[in-house]
């Protein structure tokens, strides 16, 4: 009888903490978003970079040297149309295997989330000319004759072109711009919202966040690396279709 | 009883009053010196690496500076650091290759010492092989071509001479001389080794203009369709004027000297090395890790034409299969002209960093 009492005891103890632990709207916790990688479902990690071989949708047979890439604001929407900016930005290294985890600077309500979202790249009021010592420090500028401000991200690796050469490309993606005259640069937009869906934030939460990076080059435009693979940056159209590529590229994975 | 508790409390209070008696000496702390870091540095980039266990300080520096320029080191008193990296050079040897002190010559040519505080993965040498700038001024003193000496001897021959017992002592406080010490004070005098008032600098900074050559060469350099040296190389928003990573620039299509490689045991690193500064181009030649390129116009040509295709080579390197980028003999001359004017004559001439 004792011991039936102390195991009541205990599980009341126990559920009583849980409860006082995730009262929704009322406790904060820590969140973190894990960025993940793969090419159609296979997973990548710097690991996989330079010797491993992936076809796109167009049938090129590439590898990857380099991904990096950079996300702000992350957001958490409520049901009754709140929503909790998280101020600040991540540059994620998969090369380096740095920052593929981002601990959101404040901490968020425990609770039931109808999206969250964050923005692939800065918007124009973040991108501003300069203005980041870490990211200036990570070379990770737009030089002033493209407009300035700051890269979205660096994909680098080789190919296969269409004389069975291996060859380098650069998918680098910055703010489309067109500097045929350099007095009047046209701007688009090439920034874009991901939204993950619904997440429930519990004490510690945990948000995994996979790109396919096959999605780059797989549509709506069946990217053809024969014809754009370099010099991409003050490539207005090559731009706005890694603009229009990238809204698949990005889902939610497992929350914990 | 009494008695006994009255000796007791006695005792106690004799005790007290020897810990009390400033018998017990204050720990040793020589005089903080913050690293002069120039405004640019301060507005555009992270702050500078200085390791917790290695504070910057008055008399660590002084004491750094001392080593450095002395031939104590080596196992003949014939050859000091600054002997392959003379402040005239930016801190590097004019030379192709250094000679150590039996005649024998190296395989790269000696780095430029400048801004080594801001970098920031701390790999140092042309293949990254040292952790940290006190790990790397371990190395010259025992290498069979550079100083061949034993850090045993060199500890020796410092501790008896009548003058650095006491430097260290001041320095860290203890008159015991180790290498971990010299190699303390060494890395403490080369992160002052700053370099931040070049020409471009002060362009920047609006007390100085650039002529229209010198604004079209950093145009070449800036643009990616051109010169597109801005990916490795800094920018007037980075002005490390290097990323600090390494690369495969195209030099050799079968690698003599496999760089990173020798040191990752990874195939895909091999033939790359560390991206330099392109600050004190004017000092620092010959360049490239091996000093192939006695001129900055072949340097130039080469990323124009000269590249040599590899397994490993960087996919910034354009347009390999044609040679390179092939900007046009104006821009050569464009870019030269804007990439002299990163060179720091103030830096050169610091009497701060003269023997």
């Amino acid at each position: 009888m004792k011991k039936l009492i102390a195991v009541v005891l205990i599980s009341v103890f126990c559920l009583s903490s849980c409860v006082e632990d995730e009262v929704p709207g009322l406790q904060k916790t820590n969140v973190s978003l894990n960025f993940k990688h793969n090419w159609d479902g296979a997973a990548i990690t710097n690991a996989n970079f330079n010797t491993d071989k992936y076809f796109t949708a167009e049938g090129d047979e590439l590898s990857i040297e380099k991904l990096r890439y950079l996300i702000s604001s992350v957001t958490f929407h409520k049901e009754n149309g709140e929503a909790i900016v998280v101020e600040g930005y991540n540059l994620v290294d998969v090369t380096n295997n740095e920052n593929q985890s981002y601990v959101a600077p404040i901490q968020v309500p425990i609770g039931v989330y109808t999206n969250v979202s964050f923005t692939f790249g800065f918007d124009n009021t973040d991108n501003i000319e300069g203005a980041y010592t870490d990211l200036n420090s990570a070379s990770w500028n737009v030089p002033m004759m493209m407009g300035g401000g700051y890269h979205f991200m660096q994909l680098e690796g080789k190919f296969i072109n269409n004389v069975a050469t291996e060859v380098g490309y650069q998918y680098h993606t910055i703010k489309a711009v067109n500097n045929t005259d350099p007095m009047n640069l046209v701007f688009q937009d090439t920034f874009f919202t991901v939204n993950l869906g619904e997440v429930i934030v519990h004490n510690d939460s945990s948000i995994d966040v996979n790109m396919n990076i096959a999605e780059w080059f797989k549509g709506p435009y069946q990217w053809k690396l024969n014809d754009w693979h370099s010099m991409l940056m003050p490539n207005f159209d090559a731009q706005v279709k890694m603009y229009d590529n990238g809204q698949n590229v990005f889902s939610l994975g497992t929350v914990n | 009883m009494k008695k006994v508790f009255y000796i007791v409390v006695t005792l106690l209070f004799l005790c007290c009053s020897k810990d009390d008696s400033g018998a017990t000496p204050a720990e040793y702390v020589p005089t903080p010196l913050a690293l002069d870091i120039p405004p640019l540095f301060n507005q555009k980039i992270l702050p500078p690496i200085i390791p917790f266990a290695n504070p910057q300080t008055v008399e660590g520096v002084a004491l750094g500076k001392k080593l450095f320029f002395d031939t104590i080191l080596s196992a003949d008193s014939t050859q000091s650091c600054a002997s392959c990296h003379a402040s005239a050079n930016a801190f590097t040897d004019a030379s192709q290759f250094s000679d150590g002190i039996d005649g024998v010559f190296g395989n790269r040519n000696s780095m430029p010492l400048f801004n080594m505080a801001w970098n920031y993965d701390e790999k140092f040498f042309w293949d990254g092989r040292s952790f940290g700038l006190e790990q790397q001024a371990l190395e010259p003193v025992k290498n069979p071509i550079e100083m061949h000496n034993t850090w045993g001897q060199a500890v020796t021959d410092l501790q008896n001479t009548s003058d650095y017992p006491n430097l260290f002592q001041v320095a860290f406080g203890s008159s015991v001389i180790t290498k971990e010490l010299v190699t303390k004070a060494i890395a403490q005098f080369e992160r002052t080794l700053i370099s931040g008032g070049s020409k471009f600098d002060k362009h920047l900074l609006g007390t100085v203009t650039l002529t229209a050559q010198e604004l079209n060469g950093f145009s070449v350099f800036m643009d990616e369709t051109k010169g597109d040296c801005f990916h490795c190389h800094g920018s007037n928003n980075n002005p490390l004027w290097t990323d600090n990573d390494f690369h495969n620039n195209g030099l050799d299509a079968v690698f003599i000297d496999i760089g990173l490689g020798e040191i990752t045991g990874d195939p895909a690193d091999n033939g790359k090395f560390k991206s330099p500064s392109l600050r004190n181009l004017a000092f620092t030649a010959p360049y490239m890790h091996d000093g192939r390129f006695n001129t900055l116009d072949e340097v130039i040509n080469h990323y124009s034409e000269g590249l040599q295709n590899s397994p490993t080579i960087d996919p910034l390197m354009k347009k390999v299969a044609e040679g390179g980028v092939h900007i046009t003999a104006q821009e050569k001359a464009d870019l030269k002209a804007f990439l002299f004017t990163l060179s720091d004559y103030d830096f050169i001439n610091n009497p701060a960093f003269q023997n």
